[in-house]
């Protein structure tokens, strides 16, 4: 009987990794803003850019999942807002209370991600169609109810609430390393692409968001319940746009109605260039935190740097390209097998 | 072999039919444990019939149908994989860019540790899944590589040794060799008689190359228009007379009689 596990260099075990491509993309950015922009040398730039980077990365984490298990969201980027005009509205309007406001908003951003997926499952559209439309609608929604109900595009200041300076030391505060301060959404953010990692690789259900994106229909085969996954999935995207939202809200104290369009892009653009595959299958949460970190050193480089910060959004398209067709020419040469 | 055994399926006429159209009439079948039965047959002459009604995803009309002497209606293919029935088809339920032990595995994992940190219990699964493989004569270097990257006959032969493992006793392969080259399909051939004689798995393989039949059946059958055209043991039977039957058998023929008095009648 030959023994059949072979013991790999550790270079191309590491080489395999899906995110290797976004580690590469990590130094090489690095390096480049680390030479035009003297500022960007200094630690406290450090914290500004995991910050910026935490910003996209919380809800960048949950949209790799889905990723992999093969759809999309593209209502990502509002649903952060409205899950914050939620709270806000239902704490100032409805309960008084702020508490029962973060509360409401988590299911009101879970039943979010919820009918997403209901909605795939029962129409079999692709999700591009499906949370195109619920972007559109909550798109519409936030800024209309916002309005009716303030009068204004933004929601009152809610700091004076009892309540208010526990909430936002849980969401939003920010602690001293040195004589920098670090915000805590950096520690949350790590935090859950770190849980993400682990549910991706060693638990059941990960093995199975793997499966129902790769082969939908082997995974129905072999009894993984195909539909459970998907919904569950957006529920998880819901659970992540509310941990931002609320961040935000104890952040700015306010919500700007308009704000969030156009993050979605850059949550899916985080989690490509962190090796997640647009077909599904194939990915990792802890790459989609190294694009998250991309994307952050790119915004804070291009104003440390001293540019027009209209740079930046050219960087990541072409960063993405890279990424993109970096990430294929590992894949291919990694699982090609032997040599 | 052992043909004194008692037979784990057995096919006592059964038939089915669609309204006014009869899928398959009358056929008797019976698998023992280490023996191949191959069932041949052209596109429509209820091959997929049969092995649905033994697979357990339609039920029969008409005859009896005994899993170890107890006669079963299934009503859903769970039903006869719990007796051990188990089908692997040519999609192969398999997840390309999952590695190898992981598709394995896949629907089945073995678990370890206490919720809520419960977790796949990989040092197992990856030694498990590699012992098992190996010990049914798979040769597979590296259990991370993604299942999509091994040859087509591979990827066949995993996803029977998986159903093996996962306590099949009748396999039913449905054109386990269809879409594959000589080396691919002489991989999967190897591994049929070596599952059925080693492990003592009875195997039904559905075919329509007598070739690969012939290379490791025990058992064939023909079947033709939902009918058996031919039901004999591999003893009474040369591969000359299963590429006969296989033509067609007894309508060939006459179609040869027929020829052959045209060619006879045509003016020289």
């Amino acid at each position: 009987m030959r023994r059949q596990v072979v013991h790999q260099p550790l270079w191309k075990k590491v080489l395999k990794r899906p995110e290797v491509g976004a580690l590469g993309g990590v130094i090489l950015v690095f390096a480049f803003f680390y030479v035009m922009a003297p500022p960007f040398r200094q630690l406290s730039a450090l914290t500004t850019v995991l910050y910026q980077a935490s910003t996209l990365g919380i809800p960048a984490v949950a949209v790799a999942m889905l990723m992999i298990g093969g759809e999309f969201d593209l209502s990502a980027g509002v649903a952060v807002t409205s899950s914050s005009l939620a709270a806000s509205m239902a704490a100032t309007e409805i309960f008084g209370n702020i508490w029962l406001g973060i509360i409401f908003a988590l299911f009101f951003s879970l039943a979010i991600g919820a009918l997403n997926g209901y909605l795939l499952v029962k129409t079999k559209l692709h999700s591009f169609l499906v949370t195109l439309s619920t972007f559109l609608m909550l798109q519409g929604l936030n800024i209309a109810i916002t309005k009716l109900v303030t009068g204004n595009v933004a929601t009152e200041d809610i700091s004076g609430m009892p309540g208010f300076n526990l909430a936002q030391s849980i969401f939003a505060s920010s602690f001293k390393v040195g004589n920098v301060n670090v915000s805590i959404a950096i520690v949350y953010w790590i935090i859950l692409a770190l849980i993400g990692t682990w549910v991706l690789l060693r638990t059941r259900v990960g093995n199975w968001i793997f499966a129902v994106g790769g082969q939908g229909d082997s995974a129905r085969a072999v009894g993984i319940p195909v539909k459970k996954v998907k919904i569950g999935l957006f529920m998880v995207v819901g659970f992540s746009c509310w941990f931002l939202g609320m961040h935000m809200l104890f952040a700015y104290d306010t919500v700007q109605s308009g704000a969030g369009i156009g993050n979605e892009l850059l949550y899916i653009a985080s989690a490509v260039v962190g090796g997640c595959l647009l077909t599904g299958g194939y990915g990792s949460a802890a790459g989609s935190a190294l694009g998250a970190f991309i994307f952050g050193m790119t915004t804070e480089g291009v104003i440390y740097a001293d540019w027009d910060p209209d740079w930046f959004m050219f960087f990541v398209g072409a960063m993405l390209l890279l990424a993109t067709v970096f990430n294929g020419w590992i894949r291919v040469r990694a699982s090609s097998g032997r040599k | 072999m052992d043909m004194s055994a008692n037979p784990i399926i057995q096919l006592s006429n059964v038939g089915k039919s669609y309204g006014n159209i009869s899928a398959l009439k009358d056929v008797s079948l019976s698998v023992r444990q280490g023996e191949v039965t191959c069932i041949l047959g052209d596109n429509g002459a209820g091959k997929s019939t049969l092995i649905s009604i033994i697979a357990g995803l339609i039920t029969h009309d008409t005859g009896t149908y005994a899993v170890d002497g107890k006669a079963m209606h299934f009503n859903s293919p769970r039903q006869a994989l719990d007796l051990g029935i188990s089908a692997v088809y040519q999609t192969l339920a398999l997840v390309p860019l999952l590695s190898v032990w992981r598709n394995f595995y896949l629907g089945s994992e073995l678990m370890t540790g206490v919720a809520p940190f419960k977790r796949l219990d990989v040092k197992k699964m990856q030694a498990t899944a590699g012992e098992e493989l190996a010990r049914m004569g798979i040769n597979i270097p590296d259990l991370e590589q993604p299942i999509g990257t091994l040859s087509g006959g591979q990827r066949q032969v995993v996803a029977i040794a998986r159903a093996v493992h996962f306590g099949a006793r009748v396999l039913i392969l449905d054109e386990p060799t269809a879409a594959l080259g000589v080396t691919q399909s002489g991989i999967v051939l190897r591994f049929i008689a070596t599952a059925a004689r080693e492990q003592g798995v009875g195997v039904i393989f559905i075919t329509h190359n007598p070739h690969h039949a012939y290379m490791v059946g025990d058992h064939f059958m023909v079947l033709s228009r939902g009918e058996v055209e031919t039901d004999t043991a591999r003893a009474n039977l040369s591969l000359e007379d299963l590429m006969f039957h296989m033509a067609g058998g007894a309508g060939l023929n006459a179609l040869q009689h027929e020829l052959h008095r045209n060619e006879a009648s045509a003016p020289v």
